[in-house]
């Protein structure tokens, strides 16, 4: 096996060194019965020649050469290839958890990194260094404000991801956190009536995304009014991190919970991505995850350690802030180095071109005989819902015989959408993807 | 080196070069420099003042503004200053720290595999459920296990989903039940896990072998008790010899055995947990299955079972169509519900998948028997220059305990860091609890006999040097680019972000020289 540097003697003397006589000796502690005795069945050892050819033939039979207009939480954007160059390295790859601050220095500094351009760009005090994602992300920043508040109860906007509801609501139903559901308008914002009854003196928070799951940008400030007038937290869920290089960051929330996946990590049929958690200052004892924090040595150099991990498993246990260990510290790499390619003037750049080709589209599809968009009354950012005047099962079906992925039907999550889908482009998006999609559409 | 021009001591290396003194990127920012060039805009320029109203966003502060070649010497040289599997050995008991195959990486970017959109049609999935598959199968095997999951992140996101697994089992019967079981040798993720599932944990105590006592057991197993969430082998690296009747002990009362796959790396193709009477547990990819752990994550957590847990498994579960085609089915009316949006850490599942094939089943036999061997040859080698409190014989990895060098003022945190200027990582410092001073060795498979030995020789010498000069052990480490940073300072006054300098105390010139 080629992974493995023994050679047969080496494995005789080793064992002759220790005393024993077979390897089958130092697996006795193993009762006979449950033995395995067998070859596992699975493939043969292959050689990476067939490797690569197995996956290589993987990657033929999903989608190759579309060009799509899928979106809803997993964006694809231009990956700088510097990226991979970077993340690449051994130091960073095969490195450990940066508990041996000594020679974990490159991790560390490059995850203090990170958590400053967070903050800078949530517009929050303090971020940590990364979660799995923004589902498990928003549902931690939800227990994380019940924590701070000493109150159970959560209101939830149905503008939120449904998949990040769906896995708020599995963390949420065994810690004793019920939540309120809150509609929203014909503007796609949340209904702040209803939030306004909604609120009370014993609700934890709010969960919100901005731009919202409809791509439309939520009044972040009003919504935080009246989650603070009752004394509630407010938590702003971030899905396309780009969004935040022209939108307005929201100052006005106690919590933000980011999915960084756009920020250079590839869309991978769902995952690794990155979620993180910003917030005010005051509430960093109850933040969960990994923090990263200057430090000085004996000699009075600046270098970088994990820190306050009193709040951590490793060491509160049953009493931590969360059972999180392992987060997406590569990943989060991957995010700091896009975010230094781009930059203060990039990542502005970026944002506009998504604009501009999402008005583009949006207006263009919109101007098919018989289309509508939904939700024209508030501004919107990434994303846009649009209703054909045929299904979306019938416009996605002419859209592949053309090889074009067409926005994500609706109706599995919002029954009253159930004509329409949510179309997303990005830079990446040309005018002559767009142009046919609206030819195929308009025949 | 030079400091004022006084000469203090022979410098190995210059703690001056400026590879050695990279500052932040936001120090190296200036107005103007770019490392991007987007093309052009075509379709027609938007202006977000006009489209966004009040939410336009003016300006991004702080963001760095700096150029390609900056940006590859910066990250560069950081890399330089961590230590990696890629330079040497990293000893860690219970993280499972092997070679991480390049192959499995270059397959991960695959277009095609990493272009693949979530939510793109299942028709044009076949190849990532293919793999999905084929990893289900695989691990399903190695397990024992008949059913499995594999949307949770990470082991402790693995763990959580058991749990949940475990708790749905018994609502659907009517009590979910208050306790569950955890040995006192636990990681910590394991009673934190049970906090956040609602469960109040009750430690079980281990017996003088560091096993599971089951006396203790019998008596605190009770109605109330939903599983026992057990580390097999432990993590002293001891296998519970008894685990039949553990699981029994259990199965009497309707609890269930939750097995912590965190030391699977040494049973695979040796035993399989299902057949030992485990109900449920997680795997952690990033340790037995050689995905890079990449500084901290990203990790995978699948979680296998049994039949009877089947049905609640978080959806959406892969199924196989009526038309042979593989797909998702959403509709499982006892599901624990979503535990991660989408499907899972799917790049990690390429790079798994990529390590079974490249073993196959005499590999990763052969994989899980050299890592024993390498635990066992060091423990061999080790035995009597540090104490060994549990002499019962161990698999994957060995605990030793500083109790020997303690008497002379040197822990075992002290031996880790002098372990750092032999060029090696160190061990797992203080972990498990239930030894005083541990030290506890994984050296995994991917060690040849020559690395195994300079280890060897490396302790030695250490030991030595803690009976004959305590305080080059107690001022370690000597060679890295800082020495032991003042982690209590850093806590105390946490500074987690830059600030630029007008908003922040000035930086103090970094004029410190090496004393050795």
């Amino acid at each position: 096996m080629r992974y493995l540097p023994k050679s047969p003697a080496d494995r005789s003397e080793m064992l002759r060194e220790i005393g024993a006589e077979s390897i089958d000796q130092l697996f006795s502690t193993i009762p006979a019965e449950y033995q395995l005795r067998r070859d596992l069945k699975i493939p043969y050892q292959h050689s990476e020649q067939e490797i690569i050819s197995y996956f290589r033939k993987q990657a033929e039979a999903n989608a190759n050469g579309y060009a799509s207009f899928l979106g809803a939480g997993a964006y694809r954007h231009y990956r700088p290839v510097i990226i991979d160059a970077l993340v690449q390295r051994g130091e960073f790859l095969t490195s450990y958890t940066p508990y041996q601050a000594e020679i974990s220095q490159g991790t560390l500094q490059a995850m203090f990194e990170f958590q400053t351009m967070i903050c800078e760009l949530t517009g929050m005090e303090i971020a940590n260094a990364s979660m799995y994602d923004g589902s498990t992300g928003a549902a931690e920043a939800v227990m994380m404000a019940v924590r701070v508040t000493g109150r159970s109860r959560a209101v939830v906007a149905k503008s939120v991801h449904p998949e990040y509801r769906e896995v708020f609501h599995t963390y949420a139903q065994h810690q004793g956190i019920p939540a309120k559901l809150v509609g929203y308008t014909e503007t796609g914002r949340v209904d702040l009536d209803a939030l306004e009854k909604s609120v009370t003196d014993k609700t934890a928070c709010v969960l919100i995304q901005s731009p919202n799951f409809f791509g439309t940008i939520e009044d972040v400030k009003a919504i935080a009014e009246i989650a603070h007038r009752k004394g509630a937290l407010l938590i702003v869920s971030i899905a396309e991190a780009v969004s935040l290089g022209a939108v307005k960051p929201p100052v006005e929330a106690d919590i933000v919970s980011l999915e960084a996946q756009s920020f250079a990590i590839p869309v991978s049929y769902g995952g690794p991505y990155c979620g993180v958690i910003a917030c005010k200052e005051q509430f960093v004892r109850q933040m969960p995850g990994r923090l990263v924090g200057e430090a000085r040595d004996k000699h009075g150099r600046r270098g970088y350690v994990l820190t306050l991990s009193t709040r951590e498993q490793h060491i509160r246990r049953e009493k931590a802030t969360s059972n999180i260990c392992t987060n997406q510290a590569l990943v989060a790499l991957m995010a700091t180095i896009y975010m230094t390619v781009y930059g203060r003037e990039g990542l502005k750049e970026l944002a506009l071109q998504k604009l501009a080709k999402t008005q583009y589209a949006a207006q263009a599809l919109a101007a098919i005989p018989g289309a509508k968009l939904h939700f024209t009354g508030a501004p919107r950012f990434h994303e846009f819902v649009l209703e054909l005047p045929i299904s979306p099962k019938r416009a996605a079906a002419k859209l592949l015989k053309k090889k074009i992925i067409g926005g994500v039907a609706l109706g599995s999550w919002y029954r009253e959408l159930k004509n329409a889908s949510l179309w997303c482009c990005t830079e990446l998006t040309t005018k002559e993807q767009i142009d046919a999609a609206v030819e195929v559409l308009s025949k | 080196m030079d400091n004022d021009g006084k000469f203090i001591g022979t410098p190995q290396k210059a703690s001056t070069h400026v590879s050695q003194d990279e500052r932040l990127i936001f120090e190296q920012s200036s107005p103007g420099k770019k490392a991007y060039k987007l093309p052009a805009l075509d379709v027609p320029a938007v202006d977000a003042k006009v489209l966004l109203g009040e939410a336009a966003r003016e300006d991004l502060g702080l963001m760095p503004e700096v150029s390609e070649i900056e940006i590859i010497r910066h990250y560069t040289r950081l890399s330089t200053w961590n230590y990696a599997i890629d330079l040497g050995m990293y000893p860690l008991g219970s993280c499972t720290m092997k070679y991480n195959p390049r192959v499995n990486e270059v397959v991960s970017r695959l277009e095609g595999i990493a272009d693949a959109h979530p939510y793109q049609p299942v028709e044009l999935s076949q190849g990532s459920l293919n793999i999905m598959q084929l990893l289900s199968e695989c691990l399903m095997e190695i397990t024992g296990m008949d059913a499995i999951t594999l949307q949770p992140a990470a082991g402790a996101h693995g763990e959580f989903t058991g749990i949940l697994l475990v708790r749905a089992y018994h609502e659907s019967l009517g009590n979910p039940r208050r306790k569950i079981l955890i040995p006192d040798s636990a990681h910590g993720t394991n009673p934190a896990t049970a906090a956040v599932c609602g469960y109040q944990v009750q430690n079980l105590k281990s017996n003088p072998q560091g096993m599971v006592d089951l006396e203790e057991l019998e008596k605190l197993v009770d109605d109330d008790t939903a599983a026992l969430m057990l580390t097999n082998p432990s993590t002293i690296g001891v296998f519970e010899s008894e685990i039949h009747k553990i699981a029994d002990i259990l199965h009497a009362k309707g609890a269930l055995l939750y097995m912590d796959g965190a030391n699977m790396n040494a049973l695979v193709g040796k035993t399989r947990p299902g057949d030992f009477g485990v109900d449920v547990m997680h795997l952690n990819l990033h340790k037995t299955f050689s995905t890079p752990h990449g500084g901290g994550g990203p990790g995978s957590g699948p979680v296998a079972c049994k039949k009877i847990l089947e049905p609640f498994l978080p959806t959406p579960v892969l199924c196989t169509r009526e038309d042979g085609t593989l797909g998702f089915e959403f509709n499982r009316p006892q599901t624990v519900g979503r535990v991660r949006a989408f499907y899972g850490n799917f790049g990690m599942f390429v790079r798994a998948l990529a390590y079974i094939l490249a073993n196959g089943p005499d590999g990763l036999r052969q994989t899980t028997e050299d890592a024993v061997l390498n635990a066992n040859y060091l423990r061999a080698k080790l035995e009597g220059i540090f104490e060994l409190p549990y002499k019962t014989a161990t698999l994957h990895e060995v605990v030793f305990s500083d109790r020997a060098q303690a008497r002379n003022g040197i822990k075992t945190g002290d031996m880790a860091k002098r372990m750092i200027d032999y060029g090696f990582h160190p061990y797992t410092v203080s972990f498990p609890m239930i030894v005083a001073g541990a030290m506890m060795i994984e050296p995994t498979e991917s060690e040849s006999r020559q690395e195994l030995d300079l280890l060897v020789d490396a302790l030695k010498q250490i030991a030595r040097e803690a009976e004959e000069n305590p305080q080059l052990v107690l001022d370690a480490p000597h060679t890295t680019r800082v020495s032991r940073m003042d982690e209590t300072a850093a806590a105390r006054k946490p500074v987690l972000r830059w600030k630029a300098p007008a908003l922040a105390t000035p930086l103090q010139p970094d004029t410190a020289a090496k004393e050795w």
